[in-house]
């Protein structure tokens, strides 16, 4: 497959005598939509943090588009094309909403290093820090430092914050957690327009059904840190063994 | 023209004004307040000031703890020193000392940064801290290069003297080489000010402020966070050790006392933190606010005794000997009242 951008092969970690990801082999293909469903401790974001970086790899390999980087650093994988949204916020409190952004965009363009020029000067990095606060609807608070922005606009924040990374690997880690019922589909609208791009992939670690089942191309399930099913959503979300084993009665509901 | 330079203003009007009063004061400071007194304490504020902002880079935008602080600031100290006492007294000396003082300082502290920053920020403070003990362990026995505790006594060029007199009278001043020393130290403190005001507001400071809001996201958004540590901790120690030279080159004697000394190092840590943290303005505030109690609360107060003599409690409490205490009850005072410093409460008042 060519146009696989990213992919796991027997990537596994261990922490002591527990497995916490198991050889899990898996391509992601750009212009998909992959959700990673399983029960709480099935490895969902442990297999992120290996991807990002944020845990270095006990076995195993993971591959941007063929290119070996199991050994790169976070930074330099966010360099490379991999960008994470994280499941607990974690922005930068201090300081204002634009300023978290216009960092990012600082950051993708590689204008961190600069001394003796003035940050607000950059106009090029300062419009398009501008433009994405207009697609997510935060121009409002622009100037406000993060800390006292709502829960539902801090995770909006967060969702931007990737956007404007722009990354290759787009890896969001429960988007919609903790939101209330009216906010979340400004953050899944935002998901869906990153559809559009072929030449991207997304990665999405999802509990709620109805979101996995009106964004996602295929689902892989993870069960005690081993892949347990790969395939398109309806099919995963019928098998009897992963309703029953994996998905708990979440799926039942759902 | 501070607004036009950095883009990062007082905002607030009282904040401004305490500045310009600030700027004006030291500006004009040999023919405002005259008497050797009264400059010594200027040019000490005009060099502190540097010295607490120079920390505030590391402290107040990067949120790294040092206590090596002192330690850059001797080595450009002693670099002038040395320089003046081996090279002979000129004008290349002090260049020459300078440089290799700021050399020095910014190569150890490169060293101490790759060292230690890639593990814990607490593991640096240790570092630094142990680092620092042993340089000054060092400059007290090496007494045949450093002169000991007694410290090195040098010459300055003639021109800048208090023995060289300009045939020129302001506002019924004598020009003396001190006073052009005073401005030398002042015009050198303004620049390093202003440009340390720069770098905290370009693209490099905000990302200092990124890694010290949150140094996790800051990777992964794609910050290489240890070298931008590293590059922070050897500027804010070049910056230091800038502001030690001009000491050297002021006082024309340097000692572990005046220079390393771990009280100085406390002192610039209240500095910043009473002046605001993260503000580099907060360190002139702090640097004013404490280099002038220290040299005039004790006055102050031997005067306040001997008004409260029929109040014998009150008078043995306001005793000049107790200025510490009094100093220290300033601090907790300020300290919880203004946890964000007097900049940040300032510029909260005026953001209502």
């Amino acid at each position: 497959m060519t146009d696989t951008l990213l992919d796991t092969k027997d990537l596994s970690v261990r922490f002591g005598g527990h497995v916490a990801v198991d050889a899990v082999t898996c391509g992601f293909r750009a212009g998909e939509l992959t959700a990673i469903v399983g029960p709480n401790g099935a490895g969902k974001t442990t297999y992120f943090n290996l991807i990002s970086g944020q845990i270095a790899a006990s076995a195993g390999k993971v591959r941007l588009e063929g290119r070996d980087i199991t050994r790169r650093g976070v930074s330099e994988r966010c360099r490379l094309g991999i960008g994470r949204a994280f499941q607990l916020t974690n922005l930068f409190p201090g300081l204002s909403v634009f300023e978290n952004l216009r960092l990012v965009v600082q950051a993708k363009r590689g204008r961190g290093t600069s001394l003796l020029r003035l940050a607000g000067a950059d106009r090029e990095v300062a419009r398009e820090a501008e433009a994405i606060l207009s697609q997510v609807r935060l121009e409002p608070f622009a100037a406000q430092p993060v800390s006292e922005l709502s829960h539902g606009n801090q995770r909006k924040l967060e969702v931007a914050l990737l956007i404007a990374l722009d990354p290759l690997v787009y890896m969001f880690d429960e988007p919609t957690a903790g939101m209330s019922i009216d906010e979340a589909p400004v953050v899944l609208d935002l998901i869906a327009g990153l559809k559009a791009r072929a030449d991207r992939t997304i990665l999405l670690v999802e509990h709620k059904m109805d979101v996995i089942r009106s964004l996602a191309d295929r689902i892989i399930v993870l069960h005690n840190g081993a892949l347990a099913a790969d395939g398109p959503p309806a099919e995963v979300m019928a098998s009897a063994v992963v309703q029953e084993a994996y998905m708990g009665r979440e799926l039942d509901h759902g | 023209m501070i607004q036009l330079f950095s883009g990062d203003g007082p905002r607030s009007r009282i904040l401004a004004l305490i500045l310009i009063a600030i700027g004006l004061g030291l500006a004009f400071a040999p023919f405002l307040f005259p008497g050797v007194r009264a400059l010594e304490t200027a040019a000490r504020i005009c060099v502190f000031i540097v010295l607490a902002a120079s920390y505030d880079l590391l402290l107040g935008y990067t949120g790294i703890v040092s206590f090596a602080h002192t330690m850059f600031f001797g080595l450009g100290a002693y670099g002038v020193a040395l320089a003046s006492t081996h090279i002979g007294r000129g004008f290349p000396a002090l260049g020459a000392g300078t440089l290799a003082g700021l050399a020095a300082a910014v190569a150890l502290a490169l060293v101490i940064g790759l060292f230690s920053l890639r593990v814990r920020a607490i593991f640096f403070a240790m570092i630094t801290l142990a680092v620092a003990s042993a340089v000054t362990v060092l400059v007290s026995q090496l007494s045949a290069l450093t002169g000991g505790e007694d410290g090195l006594v040098y010459q300055i060029p003639r021109a800048l003297g208090p023995a060289m007199r300009l045939d020129l009278e302001i506002a019924g001043v004598t020009v003396t080489g001190k006073i052009l020393n005073y401005y030398l130290v002042f015009c050198v403190a303004l620049v390093l000010f202003l440009v340390m005001l720069r770098i905290v507001n370009s693209p490099f400071g905000r990302v200092l402020q990124a890694i010290r809001e949150n140094d996790f996201r800051a990777e992964a958004i794609g910050y290489r966070v240890v070298r931008y540590r590293v590059t922070a901790t050897c500027l804010s120690a070049g910056f230091a050790a800038l502001a030690g030279s001009l000491w050297a080159i002021w006082l024309r004697y340097v000692g572990p006392g005046t220079t390393l000394s771990f009280e100085i190092m406390l002192d610039i840590l209240l500095m910043v933190v009473i002046g605001g943290m993260g503000t580099i303005w907060g360190a002139a505030i702090g640097a004013v606010l404490m280099v002038l109690a220290q040299s005039y609360l004790q006055g102050l107060m031997g005067y306040a005794a001997g008004a409260s003599e029929a109040m014998p409690i009150l008078s043995r409490l306001l005793d000049p000997d107790r200025w510490l205490l009094w100093l220290g009850v300033l601090f907790i005072l300020s300290v919880y009242f203004f946890p964000t410093g007097i900049v940040g409460r300032l510029r909260a008042r005026a953001a209502r």
